[in-house]
């Protein structure tokens, strides 16, 4: 299908690069900060898998929508979510995108619509869609983006869900990141090796791509395929996008010394850093420059320099806060 | 005839466990997702694979009730599936499984099958682990007639309960604390296929009050009854629930007709609780033998909140029971040794999260 809205133009280069600089440098931060235990909660890192939500999210506009998982760090920012709360939350501050009830993995900012990420494998698929049900019935623009990891697939309400999304004809777009692996368990102990995520997802009825993740222009080409499929009415689309978690599960640390990851998948992937080859590409071919590279980065530093200052400093939820949260 | 033991710790004793069960029983596999990762299910998988091979210990696909159904499959089939998740929380998919087939599958077929699965769950808490990674869900399950539920307080009694819990006939949850699991304690250093579940074990005897705790709230009871016994020479018998379907209230209500006091400690939110169910048998029984309506500690009724300073009073302390204790004895005394130092949200210095 042609694409006329997006072209991947230099700009839209530009404004992924700095997408993808923000998650990996905020995500650094984190980890750096994560040992002096004042961040007390599981906190999932999206370090190496920046690439699919900042293009996407390039593709999205106010009207769109997005739920997320256990690691949704990456599609938070890359929607736009705002980083302040999103650091305080982290720290279980008053002033966290959830009150601090929530954590790393219960996040939300409503005002970018970013509806919410849970812990649950799976939660928020039928969410999503729900989501987009009402959007339906209300008549209202926009789609809404599910982000998945390779383990949800195995959950049973991701087909209820994505049958009811196909059935309704729902404006939907699934986004599964496959990085491989749930928890330390492999791919191969959890689904048969020559069935193609995708081609199940195709199975359902929903249109489906399949891509390597770290690509930026063959997901970009995806992506815009996939949200004008959707945007045209044609129906809910199922997007599978290879991509790698860099360090533990679960975490700040590198675990490649448990040796269940080989190590020259690791060395693969890492080779294909989307945040590497891009700056690289946009430096040889001069869209950029490296002082233009340099005053992005040292924005992102501020900004998360400003943003964890302030959230050591704000204060906790008020000891009243949980029991006034527990019914509306 | 007294048994040889060895010190142990209570992830130790289930590993240890489950390799002599499976040594002594082949219809016994082992499944859940983590069991041959690197983790082992916090070690207590460890060698299980090695030992028995991937036909019996295996990983799985993240499809709780699936998995929890194949599991029932295969134990009307003569096998014996000890079925293990990370956490209660994600068990929750399997609800439907658990509760309309294995908890029925006997009784709706006439008696004709039974189904000999064994559920371990695991209870988190600590560093933030929120809304929902820290649920005590088991008076969900206890309410379910033909489902046998297990709460282990100690290394010690671990043993037997995990090794009558899969030899039993029935389908068994079994609930483990992660706070228990560096616990030391002295251990049969062989399982006995003649153990029965055993509902109630008395720690200490006493006649002013009558104390009931399970699961890592024996642990926090434990401190807190020493201390008021050694510094202040109150008497209290305190007694472990370890089965908690069927509940059987003998020995409580035996105890609180001598000491006429009853204090329940509670691990999950008071409303509909096991300790409600308790307090009411109580009542029924022995109202005229009480000096005092029967109490019950619990957690608030709000869900965990992740936040640090969510959970600071969430969850009953040592310094709590014995403030509770003072109170129903009508007695002041300085229990201020007790407060825990360090911080709340975690078992000791060892655990750092983050999971
Ligand atoms: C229902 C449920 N089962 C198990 C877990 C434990 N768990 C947390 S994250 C995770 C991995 C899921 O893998 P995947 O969907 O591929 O996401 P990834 O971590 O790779 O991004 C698992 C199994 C959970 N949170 N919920
Ligand atoms: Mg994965």
């Amino acid at each position: 299908m042609m694409n006329t809205k997006t072209p991947l133009t230099d700009k839209v280069k530009v404004s992924i690069l700095s997408t993808m600089l923000k998650i990996r440098m905020v995500e650094e931060a984190i980890a750096e900060q994560y040992k002096n235990q004042k961040m007390r909660c599981p906190t999932h890192l999206s370090i190496g898998q920046e690439a699919p939500p900042s293009i996407l999210s390039a593709l999205l506009t106010h009207d769109d929508q997005v739920v997320s998982t256990h690691r949704a760090h990456a599609h938070y920012l890359a929607k736009g979510g705002n980083l302040n709360a999103f650091i305080a939350e982290l720290h279980g501050k008053a002033s966290g995108c959830s009150g601090g009830m929530g954590g790393s993995m219960h996040l939300i900012d409503k005002a970018v619509g970013f509806m919410g990420s849970t812990a649950i494998v799976g939660g928020t698929i039928p969410i999503g869609v729900g989501l987009a049900l009402a959007k339906q019935i209300k008549q209202e623009r926009g789609l809404v983006v599910i982000y998945i990891g390779d383990g949800a697939i195995e959950e049973g309400v991701f087909y209820e869900a994505a049958n009811f999304s196909v059935v309704r004809n729902l404006p939907v777009l699934f986004v599964c990141e496959n990085n491989r692996y749930s928890v330390y368990s492999s791919l191969d102990c959890r689904q048969p090796q020559d069935r193609k995520i995708y081609e199940l997802a195709a199975s359902i009825g929903l249109q489906s791509w399949h891509g390597d993740g770290n690509d930026i222009s063959n997901t970009f080409q995806l992506c815009s395929d996939a949200v004008e499929h959707i945007k045209l009415n044609n129906g809910p689309a199922f997007i599978e996008l290879d991509t790698y978690r860099w360090r533990e599960h679960c975490g700040p640390n590198y675990d490649d010394h448990l040796e269940y990851r080989p190590a020259e998948e690791i060395a693969y992937w890492k080779s294909k850093d989307p945040i590497k080859l891009l700056t690289k590409q946009l430096l040889d071919s001069q869209v950029i420059d490296v002082s233009v590279l340099n005053t992005i980065k040292n924005n992102i530093n501020k900004d998360v320099l400003i943003a964890f200052e302030k959230a050591e400093l704000a204060p906790f939820p008020a000891s009243n806060t949980p029991e006034n949260l527990t019914y509306a | 005839m007294l048994k040889e033991t060895h010190q142990i710790s209570f992830a130790e004793a289930i590993n240890e466990t489950t390799e002599q069960l499976m040594s002594y029983d082949e219809s016994i596999i082992c499944y859940g997702l983590g069991v041959n990762d690197p983790g082992r299910i916090f070690n207590t998988t460890k060698n299980l694979v090695e030992t028995f091979g991937d036909q019996r210990v295996f990983d799985m696909p993240t499809a709780e009730n699936g998995m929890l159904g194949i599991g029932i499959g295969a134990a009307i089939a003569g096998l014996k599936p000890i079925i293990i998740f990370q956490r209660v929380d994600f068990f929750l998919l399997a609800m439907d499984q658990l509760v309309n087939n294995a908890a029925k599958w006997r009784f709706m077929f006439g008696g004709q099958s039974n189904v000999p699965i064994t559920i371990r769950l695991i209870i988190g808490r600590g560093w933030g682990q929120g809304p929902t990674h820290s649920q005590s869900l088991q008076a969900w399950f206890a309410h379910i007639p033909g489902l046998k539920v297990v709460m282990p307080s100690t290394t010690e009694e671990l043993k037997q309960l995990l090794t009558a819990s899969v030899l039993d006939p029935n389908p068994v949850i079994i609930l483990e604390h992660r706070w228990l699991y560096q616990q030391k304690g002295n251990v049969p250093i062989q399982i006995d296929n003649r153990w029965l579940l055993s509902e109630q074990s008395n720690i200490s005897t006493g006649d002013e009050l009558t104390v009931v705790s399970s699961s890592y709230l024996t642990t926090e009871a434990k401190i807190a009854l020493k201390f008021l016994q050694e510094h202040h020479g109150i008497s209290i018998e305190h007694i472990t629930l370890s089965v908690l379907a069927p509940l059987n209230t003998s020995r409580i209500i035996e105890s609180v007709e001598k000491t006429g006091r009853l204090l329940l400690l509670e691990s999950a939110h008071e409303t509909c609780s096991i300790s409600s169910s308790i307090s009411h048998q109580v009542v029924a029984s022995s109202f005229d033998k009480l000096k005092l309506a029967p109490v019950v500690m619990a957690k608030p009724d709000w869900p965990e909140p992740t936040t640090y300073s969510g959970t600071k009073y969430y969850y009953i302390s040592a310094y709590d029971i014995a403030q509770k204790i003072c109170e129903m004895l009508a007695i002041t005394l300085d229990i201020e040794a007790l407060q825990k130092q360090g911080h709340h949200d975690v078992p000791g210095d060892w655990f750092t999260g983050p999971f």
